[in-house]
């Protein structure tokens, strides 16, 4: 029977990761059709950023309540994995709490950290849960958020039920071990003496002493098997879900943009045209590069701006990755307070359905299938674009410092530059600033008048 | 009231150059500085500080050109780099080593996207600059109106807060005032923007509920403020708009930072 129980978990885990490494690799090649941007200098900035935003959970300290709360999941999940080891080595083995022996003075005040943590854990998941579906919090309203629509809604409720039923899982099957031990069964009272009871589950002991031997025994397997399969499941599903964020929040605030926020990334490509017709010296290629000698032209430009995810960065795209759909930006949009279309996390959510729907062309007709849709005008419209006030509200909301405008600026560009789609009083804004050197239509011989003015009284 | 007679003086970059003089700062006037209404009333209050403290400054005048702010957060990078592409030639031309400005845009614009395009300069805002003369004693705020009783609210200007991070400046230049400061809910990281950047100032808005200076004037006529303050000409005009629309512009005004020093000051 032990020998059967380690076969299946051995297949079962070599399962779980042969799957994973196929979806990671999958999210990688998605990931990889951003275009190419060095995200690896700075990199002390960069680890601080991360040891504070990431680690630290600086910014959902923003609510001190809810900071907390999330602090305790987020706490659970990284400490409550080294229990995952001793779980994942007995069912290698066949043994039985195999660490216990070794470290016992240490061991009991382990699994009373974990499960004083898988606890909280499942409280604060309840409490998510009526936040979401009971006290109905603003930011996940469909009726109030067209972007909350049937399966984000799901996805959030599937998360939250998933962790409390592995607490669940985790907490009985302490429970049911304990008053196995306590009778003696088997190999289970050979850790009489050296296991004591712990801190959480000794409360659900009497749930189970009315339980024959075999039926405990059933159940105490049945719980240490859902408990594990359920967390090998839900490494799955977390590749298909917003939870990701849950891995990839880390590596996106440690690629996360360092300069200031108003800042505009530049277009070289564009620097070198004007440069050439103002009839100034070139000094840049359009990579960055300084320029050869012999002036010569480079290869081949790319299309001005975005229309596709193809045209965004890379770091866009893992930014539409670890966005978990809190909808903290979208609460901080002016634009979207007002009843405008546009919401930040919606661009986001439409940046990854853009991708997934890439990759559901790869699955169906191959590696080298493009189809003929594209993120600008499928999912994300130029009402929503021209909604946006740029003032940044929503990378300042974001706990993991994902950056919408950006994505936004360059949609802009692209109707901008390569569809001529602005609006029109815009245009008119162009044209005043090519003539007249002001946004308005003001002769520029006029623009030092106002100095007359200055000795005049108020 | 019996006020001596002042003359304040404008030089330009162009007259310091013919007389082989260089000042020791650049005032970037801007566009809606130099023919908005409204806001060549916060350029010339500007000015009179300026003259008032005695720093060797200048303008540029006819010279001076639209950063191109709007039109790259439009999506005209052409025409943005056009208009940074040619005022860096002529600030680099003066070799200019300064610059101030009272628009959080033009601070923005050339602080953080002319040095890449080869115009590198010190830029500070004008919030930090009168910040400056109150802490150097310059600025006593003793010899004109007193502000005593009144109460001010500051909105945080987006480019002037999120993106560059200046929250204290323009309040202690307020705090330097006899007033009371209250603050909204919104504010500093989280303040709620007027509506008018990335563009929005040049086009009507999308369609929505309501407009988003609207929703700011009400949150700063729930302070109780007579005064609003700001720090920058396109949340003058959406928050003067929005006082109106509340028709509240009887009790309650729209000022630059910098128009209330000039006030205090007695200039």
């Amino acid at each position: 029977m032990e020998i059967v129980q380690q076969i299946l978990f051995v297949a079962a885990l070599a399962a779980t990761i042969w799957y994973i490494t196929k979806r990671v690799r999958l999210i990688a090649r998605a990931i990889n059709l951003g275009r190419p941007e060095n995200r690896f200098d700075h990199a002390d900035e960069r680890l601080k950023t991360m040891l504070l935003v990431a680690f630290g959970q600086k910014k959902m300290f923003t609510n001190l309540l809810v900071g907390v709360m999330h602090f305790v999941i987020y706490a659970g999940f990284i400490i409550i994995n080294l229990e995952i080891l001793e779980i994942i080595l007995d069912g290698i083995l066949g043994t039985h709490r195999l660490f216990a022996p070794y470290i016992t003075p240490v061991y009991p005040i382990l699994i009373d950290v974990f499960e004083i943590l898988a606890f909280g854990v499942l409280a604060v998941c309840v409490v998510f849960l009526c936040r979401r579906f009971v006290a109905k919090v603003n930011r996940f309203q469909p009726e109030r958020h067209r972007e909350m629509t049937r399966w984000p809604r799901t996805d959030a409720a599937i998360i939250l039920t998933a962790e409390i039923l592995l607490m669940i899982a985790f907490l009985t099957w302490n429970a049911s071990d304990s008053v196995l031990r306590d009778r003696g069964v088997g190999h289970y009272g050979e850790l009489q003496g050296i296991v004591p009871d712990f801190l959480i589950s000794h409360y659900l002991k009497p749930l189970f002493t009315g339980f024959s031997d075999t039926t405990l025994v059933f159940y105490e397997r049945f719980a240490w098997w859902a408990h594990i399969l359920g967390i090998m499941a839900f490494a799955i599903y977390v590749t298909y879900s917003k939870h990701l964020h849950i891995a990839l929040g880390f590596p996106n605030v440690y690629f996360s943009d360092l300069q200031p926020k108003g800042e505009m990334q530049n277009m070289p490509e564009i620097t070198k045209e004007v440069q050439l017709s103002l009839g100034l010296p070139v000094t840049t290629e359009p990579d960055g590069s300084q320029t050869n000698d012999n002036g010569e032209q480079p290869a081949e430009v790319g299309r001005f701006g975005a229309k596709d995810v193809q045209d965004l960065k890379w770091i866009n795209l893992m930014n539409a990755y670890s966005c978990t759909e809190c909808g903290r930006c979208t609460s901080a949009c002016p634009a979207n307070i007002t009843g405008k279309k546009l919401s930040p996390r919606k661009i986001m959510m439409d940046t990854r359905d853009r991708l997934e729907e890439i990759q559901q062309g790869w699955k169906t007709n191959g590696d080298d299938y493009r189809d003929d849709k594209s993120l600008l005008n499928d999912y994300i419209t130029a009402e929503e674009l021209n909604a946006c006030t740029t003032c940044q509200a929503c990378i300042n909301a974001c706990p993991i410092n994902i950056n919408p405008l950006d994505i936004i600026l360059q949609l802009r560009r692209y109707r901008v530059m390569e569809e001529s789609q602005a609006p029109a009083s815009w245009n008119a804004m162009f044209s005043n600033i090519e003539n007249n050197m002001a946004p308005w239509k003001f002769s520029p011989s006029d623009r030092f008048n106002w100095a007359e003015q200055v000795n005049e009284s108020k | 009231m019996t006020q001596e007679v002042k003359t304040y003086k404008v030089p330009t970059m162009a007259d310091m150059a013919a007389s082989g003089e260089e000042p020791e700062i650049l005032f970037w006037v801007g566009c809606a500085g130099s023919f908005d209404d409204r806001y060549k009333r916060v350029t010339i209050a500007f000015v009179r500080i300026l003259n008032h403290v005695g720093i060797k400054f200048a303008v540029l005048g006819p010279e001076e050109a639209c950063t191109g702010d709007p039109a790259r957060r439009a999506g005209n990078e052409f025409l943005f780099q056009m208009q940074a592409i040619s005022n860096i030639q002529v600030l680099n031309g003066y070799n200019v080593k300064k610059i101030v400005t009272a628009c959080p845009h033009c601070f923005n614009t050339i602080k953080n996207e002319y040095p890449e395009l080869g115009g590198t300069y010190e830029v500070i805002h004008h919030s930090q600059f009168l910040q400056g003369l109150i802490n150097e004693g310059r600025i006593r705020v003793k010899d004109g109106e007193s502000f005593k009783g009144r109460r001010i609210t500051f909105h945080d200007s987006c480019y002037l807060g999120r993106a560059n991070k200046v929250y204290e400046a323009p309040r202690e230049v307020l705090a330097a005032l006899d007033a009371d400061l209250v603050e909204m809910k919104r504010v500093r990281a989280n303040g709620l923007c007027c509506g008018a950047g990335g563009g929005q100032y040049f086009k009507e808005p999308e369609p929505g509920k309501k407009d988003v200076n609207v929703e700011r004037v009400e949150e700063a006529l729930g302070t109780g403020a007579d005064t609003i303050a700001v720090a920058c000409p396109f949340c003058m005009t959406m928050m003067s708009d929005g006082v109106k629309n509340k028709n509240r512009e009887d009790s309650v005004r729209v000022y630059d930072i910098s128009e209330l020093i000039a006030q205090g000051e007695g200039l």
